[in-house]
């Protein structure tokens, strides 16, 4: 009988134990989880910004500035313009 | 009872032995039971009173010490254009807060504090003086490299709060349009407003347990699960939007104009592919302007059309079948008499086709066409092509432009209703009403959200008269009409310019309204632009010589800009135009 209450008890303390450490580990593992949440919306901030950014360069008005002033471009007048009629030469492209 | 006392008494002596002097009297006992009792039942009342009276108050201060609830911000949604480029992006800024009663900062970290946030010692002083509130914005919106120096000036009571603030990378070019966000980044005009609810995010929050580090350790529950808000695109072409921009601020400053607008139309699918505005203003800038710059004109102000509104009187005319594009009109020599006013044309003619009366926009003509209609009828053309009924834009402020009851008007109203006086409309509108000689006499829905199908119109005149009106229109920018300068090398161009007097206190001024609405290419029309120039100051005035250019840049641009075939030969354009022939306003 005092054996099978000997055993018990130590069951009892090894599921206790184990008890504590899954649970530790499961906090250990949530703060890398929330670390990682962290920074996926960081990157999607940054990914936001970099948008912005991009598009901010891009913008019509600057390329256009930077066109004629740096590189001596200019938007060809109407009469300048040639139309091309594409056509599918025999075994070429379309 | 005396036996009963006897043996205990005997009890006593016989069996404990216990020294008469040292018996306890029995006070003492009971005395010490009573005090026994009294503390245990104050415990017990205690207990209950804790456990029952004030369970939650306690089981709160108890959560408050490692239960934490914490806000998941949800960012707002992105506004793109067609093509999926940002025209709107929310992206996060800091604003400091403090709490004045728990701050403890030296002099010197005091001075690095204002130095960081703009501001001098005495506002921020001004900010920390009360010290009972535990909660003060001393900067909100901050870039994030300030704010990270103000992380490391490590000051107590001071901490950071993450907002987002919009960002609008066209600027002054897509102002009007987008409208703007509040500090809150709540849309509080344009299109930041009207698609409010499904670009705004919804912030979410959740329970959770910290360590004594921060770190939060376990996700308890998720009280509201946070709902980012949903990109939207626009039906707007960036690049087309620019050049519309481009050339409504061109024309604007050429002719010394208060202001201008233009407006790019899908022909087809009734999508706003270009809305701009000038003068503008930069919404990425808090500062904001007077509300007169504020004002999207394209969809707020209403104008009379004047002769821009001729191609629906003559299309009207047409389908009562009392009119056949060739029939003679008697133009009285330029003069006409109608209630009591005169009705007048620049150049007087006898006789015009009807083609011509729309050539040469002569007011006599389009009353004759007005009046040999029933007012009824008339009415519910006008009607039917949009004139007084909403554009369902949704944009906040819209006019919707004034036709009044038939049962109202008089011979003269109905007459200078013909060439767009005593109406009024927005520009998007008559851009809109321009869509029946693009679709074969159909007016479709217009959109400044993108749409998928194409949607599905409402038929206003037949096919057969919407084709034979778009044939008069191309007659406008020939050599002999009132805009050549709206021609497009390469492609043929129906159109129809407007030049009206302002109204000032009811009364027609000498300030005008210059207007062009024109489609291209008018063998198969893509695309329908409107122009209106509001006061040009300069020498000119008319439509065809202030809106007329502006319609031509934009529209050959556009046309080259979206790879639409030629229609016409490239050595289309007779120049020099001839003499303009110059409308009657």
């Amino acid at each position: 009988m005092s054996r099978l209450n000997l055993l018990l008890l130590a069951v009892v303390i090894l599921c206790a134990l184990s008890v504590i450490t899954s649970q530790h580990q499961a906090r250990k593992r949530f703060i890398e989880l929330q670390q990682e949440k962290d920074r996926a919306q960081q990157m999607e901030v940054e990914w936001g910004q970099l948008q912005l950014e991009q598009r901010t360069w891009a913008i019509p008005s600057r390329v256009e500035k930077i066109a004629e002033s740096q590189l001596n471009m200019q938007l060809p007048a109407q009469s300048q313009v040639r139309y091309v009629h594409a056509r599918t030469p025999t075994g070429g492209r379309p | 009872m005396r036996y009963a006392h006897a043996t205990a008494g005997a009890a006593r002596r016989g069996r404990l032995h216990v020294p008469e002097k040292l018996v306890l009297p029995g006070w003492r006992a009971r005395l010490l039971f009573l005090g026994l009792m009294l503390g245990m039942g104050s415990l017990l009342v205690r207990a209950v009173y804790l456990q029952l009276v004030q369970d939650e108050f306690l089981q709160r201060k108890g959560d408050a010490r490692y239960a934490r609830v914490i806000d998941i911000s949800a960012h707002r949604g992105m506004i793109t254009d067609r093509y999926g480029e940002p025209l709107g992006i929310s992206t996060p800024v800091e604003s400091v807060w403090a709490s004045p009663e728990d701050m403890e900062m030296s002099a010197a970290q005091r001075k690095q504090l204002a130095r960081i946030l703009g501001m001098t010692e005495t506002e921020l002083n001004k900010k920390l003086a009360d010290t009972s509130r535990d909660f003060v914005y001393l900067k909100r919106q901050l870039p994030p490299e300030d704010a990270a120096k103000i992380v490391k000036l490590g000051i107590p009571g001071i901490s950071l709060r993450r907002e987002y603030r919009r960002f609008y990378p066209a600027g002054e070019v897509t102002a009007h349009l987008l409208g703007f966000t509040d500090l809150d980044d709540n849309g509080q005009e344009g299109m930041e407003l009207v698609l409010q609810n499904k670009l705004g995010g919804k912030v979410g929050n959740q329970r959770v347990i910290k360590d004594r580090r921060g770190h939060i350790v376990e996700d308890v529950v998720s009280l509201r699960a946070p709902k980012p808000g949903a990109d939207m695109a626009l039906s707007v072409d960036s690049k087309l939007q620019y050049l519309a921009y481009r050339e409504v601020k061109l024309a604007v400053e050429q002719h010394n104009a208060k202001a201008g607008s233009i407006v790019v139309l899908d022909a087809r699918s009734g999508e706003v592919l270009a809305l701009a505005n000038y003068p503008s203003y930069n919404p990425n800038n808090r500062a904001r302007p007077a509300p007169q710059v504020m004002r999207n004109h394209a969809v707020t102000d209403l104008f009379e059309p004047g002769s821009t509104m001729k191609p629906i009187t003559a299309a009207s005319a047409l389908e009562t079948g009392k009119y056949k594009p060739n029939t003679l009109i008697n133009t009285e020599h330029g003069a006409l008499v109608v209630g009591g006013h005169r009705i007048r044309d620049t150049h007087p003619d006898d006789m015009l086709t009807v083609a011509q009366v729309i050539q040469k926009s002569s007011n006599v003509g389009a009353t004759k066409m007005a009046l040999s209609m029933e007012p009824e009828v008339f009415h519910r053309f006008l009607s039917n092509a949009g004139f007084g009924e909403p554009t369902g834009s949704g944009f906040p402020g819209e006019a919707n432009g004034k036709l009044r009851p038939y049962k109202t008007w008089h011979p003269i109203e109905q007459a200078t209703m013909s060439y767009g006086n005593g109406i009024s409309v927005n520009l998007l509108q008559l851009a809109r009403a321009y869509t029946v000689f693009a679709n074969d006499g159909e007016m479709i829905p217009v959109s400044l959200l993108k749409q998928d199908g194409a949607p599905t119109g409402k038929r206003v005149f037949s096919a057969e008269t919407a084709r034979s009106v778009r044939e008069m229109m191309e007659l406008v920018v020939q050599p002999g009409g009132t805009a050549p300068l709206a021609q497009i090398p390469g492609y043929r161009v129906a159109g129809k310019t407007g030049t009206a007097h302002k109204l000032d206190g009811g009364h027609y001024v000498n300030r005008y309204i210059a207007s062009f609405v024109g489609l291209a290419p008018a063998s198969n029309p893509r695309l329908i632009v409107a122009v209106m120039i509001n006061e040009p100051a300069g020498a000119q005035y008319y439509g065809g010589q202030v809106a007329a250019p502006a319609f031509s840049n934009v529209m050959g641009a556009a046309l080259r800009q979206l790879k639409i075939p030629n229609d016409a030969p490239l050595n289309n354009v007779l120049k020099p135009p001839a003499e303009i022939v110059e409308e009657e306003v």
